[in-house]
């Protein structure tokens, strides 16, 4: 059993824990350094765990040795830790923006961030359904405290409504809880599979009824149509690096969609197979046209990049209503891209609006800006990787999940909304970029510039759309591979509980 | 006893969903509390009512599930904390926004309305 799974949960925590210890607390260059060591250090290990996992398959560790399904367990497979190194990469870029000077604007920033990231990890990469409970409370207990970071009557408007939908969120998530241990009398993903292929016919229907309660519960996290108001305020009242490190908070929501709806009610389901995919396909359709309004009505450029989310968020449950290894495999790779891009553009959105002195980020005409050409660049790298225009990584996502539709009504549906939503958001952007850009009024320019530490920030998470193009095709090997291994849940089932355990044996 | 503890949930939800939709912070906390206390019943609930059962194996015939046990004093913790930041956020908005209002501001009556004027 390898140590290393652990790692990602393991390594933020005692970070945090020693950044709050006196000699480094009272020290702001020592808190910035620790935390930026500490996420290096976490790359580096997450991206060995990848390599490792990559040649070993779906692996596990079983906390304090208790062995599944009694026990709490962790499962490493290529998708997760993909999850896991996502998260690594798009936390160094926010914490090397935040050590610019936005982590002085309130106490406590560097180890609220890394008791998130712990409680991100810890969502990716669990085995167990009351465990990922824990850990969604761990991530939105720091994420309520970094909301209100700095301070401010936006922010704590935004984070009063924030506080209380989670908190009915996860009233709902434990109700289902209740219900599906119950009924299934177990609560680790693997053995819920096993007990849902077998389940009597009586129970059939409370079952269903606690895993649609479930689907809520990551509708709201993910933000999809009924459920995503508190998007949109929420994204664009926090400062930005909290916002950068929110862009990967809705992708667990999809991610946990993905896994119960795959794992649990898979195709081995009997009766409940893909229950919920009746549900996420017309919601995921509406909540990407719903976002390219947005985007087109969007007054400020942060709302418009929190609306780009919205659409990401859409396009992923869209495709994971298509339960393919297509599909699948497109949405890490769209995952992966769309969260690098989307949360380079808020740390963009922040930059921008500081050099325009008054006007902000509002997109009205303003003062010239002190950097026009280097951030025009940045801008118009994000732009054309969010809106999926050759050649950089989202030309790539949107081919993967054009392809990912296979039968003709699912092509129409799929393709028409897809297509048309890139048009509204390259109308978007256009807008916002030549407003931002061109329409300046007066010669002088600030006297704000980037520092070198936010430059490295925003081309670290920019650079993914090149490479990720640049590599496309190693990507897609690993992606497809992730999915293969994510659908084929009879192997992984036989890894977890032991060989012995069949599907349809007797109850 | 069954129907009972089912109708003490389902008379806590409804007050708590009741008194979560109201517009002022306060009635809003003491919903999602009560909401809170609904889930912890369920979840005892989930592992079945067993009456004088133990959780130690070996020590009597009649075993009560301790798991359920287990999962409702994680939720007891975790909602308290929550609770307990969402009242300090909310005395923080009453003080930053000059109001109770879940919205920040309070919405426009007919004597407001005359008063502006």
């Amino acid at each position: 059993m390898s140590h290393l799974i652990i790692a990602p949960i393991l390594l933020p925590i005692f970070t945090a824990l020693l950044i709050m210890l006196p000699p480094i607390h009272y020290s702001p260059m020592r808190r910035r350094w620790v935390s930026m060591v500490s996420t290096v250090i976490l790359l580096i290990l997450t991206v060995c765990l990848l390599v490792q996992t990559q040649h070993t398959g779906v692996s596990f560790y079983a906390l304090g040795a208790w062995q599944p399904p009694f026990g709490i367990i962790l499962v490493a497979d290529i998708f997760s830790v993909s999850m896991v190194c996502l998260t690594s990469f798009l936390a160094l870029g926010a914490i090397c923006y935040g050590s610019a000077g936005e982590d002085e604007r309130g106490s406590f920033f560097h180890p609220l961030f890394q008791f998130q990231l712990m409680g991100i990890n810890g969502a990716f990469l669990t085995g167990d359904l009351f465990n990922l409970f824990v850990f969604f409370e761990v991530l939105l207990i720091a994420s309520y405290g970094l909301l209100v970071h700095a301070g401010g009557k936006n922010k704590t408007k935004a984070a009063v409504h924030y506080v209380v939908l989670n908190l009915a969120g996860s009233a709902v998530f434990l109700f289902s809880l209740g219900i599906l241990y119950g009924t299934l009398g177990t609560l680790n993903i693997a053995d819920m599979a096993v007990q849902v292929a077998k389940l009597p016919p009586e129970n059939v229907m409370l079952v269903k009824s606690g895993g649609l309660l479930l689907l809520i519960v990551f509708a709201l996290k993910a933000a999809i149509l009924p459920l995503q108001f508190w998007l949109p305020a929420t994204y664009s009242a926090a400062s930005p690096p909290v916002a950068a490190l929110f862009a990967v908070m809705t992708k667990i929501g999809t991610y946990s969609l993905l896994r119960v709806y795959t794992t649990i009610f898979g195709e081995q389901a009997g009766p409940l197979a893909g229950m919920a995919s009746d549900w996420l396909w017309p919601l995921g359709l509406a909540t990407i046209m719903l976002g390219a309004i947005g985007v087109l009505a969007s007054q400020d450029f942060r709302k418009l990049v929190a609306n780009l989310v919205i659409i990401s968020v859409g396009t992923l449950v869209t495709l994971v209503s298509l339960q393919s290894t297509a599909a699948t495999s497109a949405i890490l790779y769209y995952t992966v891209h769309s969260t690098m891009v989307c949360g380079a553009l808020f740390l963009l959105a922040d930059v921008i609006g500081a050099q325009r002195g008054k006007a902000g980020d509002r997109l009205v005409p303003g003062r010239r800006m002190g950097q026009p050409a280097l951030l025009g660049t940045l801008f118009i790298v994000a732009a054309i990787a969010v809106a999926g225009l050759p050649p950089l990584s989202g030309f790539v996502g949107k081919l993967m999940i054009l392809q990912a539709a296979s039968s003709p009504l699912q092509q129409i549906l799929l393709w028409s909304v897809i297509l048309l939503s890139s048009l509204m958001v390259l109308i978007g952007l256009s807008r916002a970029g030549s407003i931002l850009f061109w329409r300046v009024s007066g010669n002088e320019a600030g006297p704000e510039r980037m520092l070198p530490l936010q430059t490295f920030a925003l081309v670290w998470l920019l650079l993914a759309a090149p490479l990720m193009a640049v590599f496309a095709g190693p990507l897609t090997e690993l992606t497809f591979a992730a999915a293969d291994q994510i659908r084929d849940i009879q192997s992984s089932i036989a890894i977890i509980l032991g060989d012995t355990t069949t599907f349809g044996g007797t109850p | 006893m069954e129907s009972l503890l089912a109708g003490c949930i389902g008379f806590l939800t409804a007050c708590g969903v009741f008194l979560m939709l109201r517009g002022r912070t306060f009635p809003v906390v003491v919903g999602l509390t009560m909401l809170a206390y609904a889930v912890n019943l369920f979840l005892f609930s989930s592992g079945r009512l067993t009456l004088q059962g133990a959780a130690v194996l070996g020590t009597t015939d009649n075993y009560a599930d301790p798991l359920p046990q287990a999962l409702v004093l994680t939720a007891i913790v975790i909602g308290f904390a929550m609770t307990a930041y969402l009242v300090i956020l909310a005395i923080r908005a009453r003080a930053d926004l000059g109001n109770d209002h879940v919205d920040g501001k309070l919405p426009e009556t007919e004597s407001s309305r005359k008063e502006s004027r």
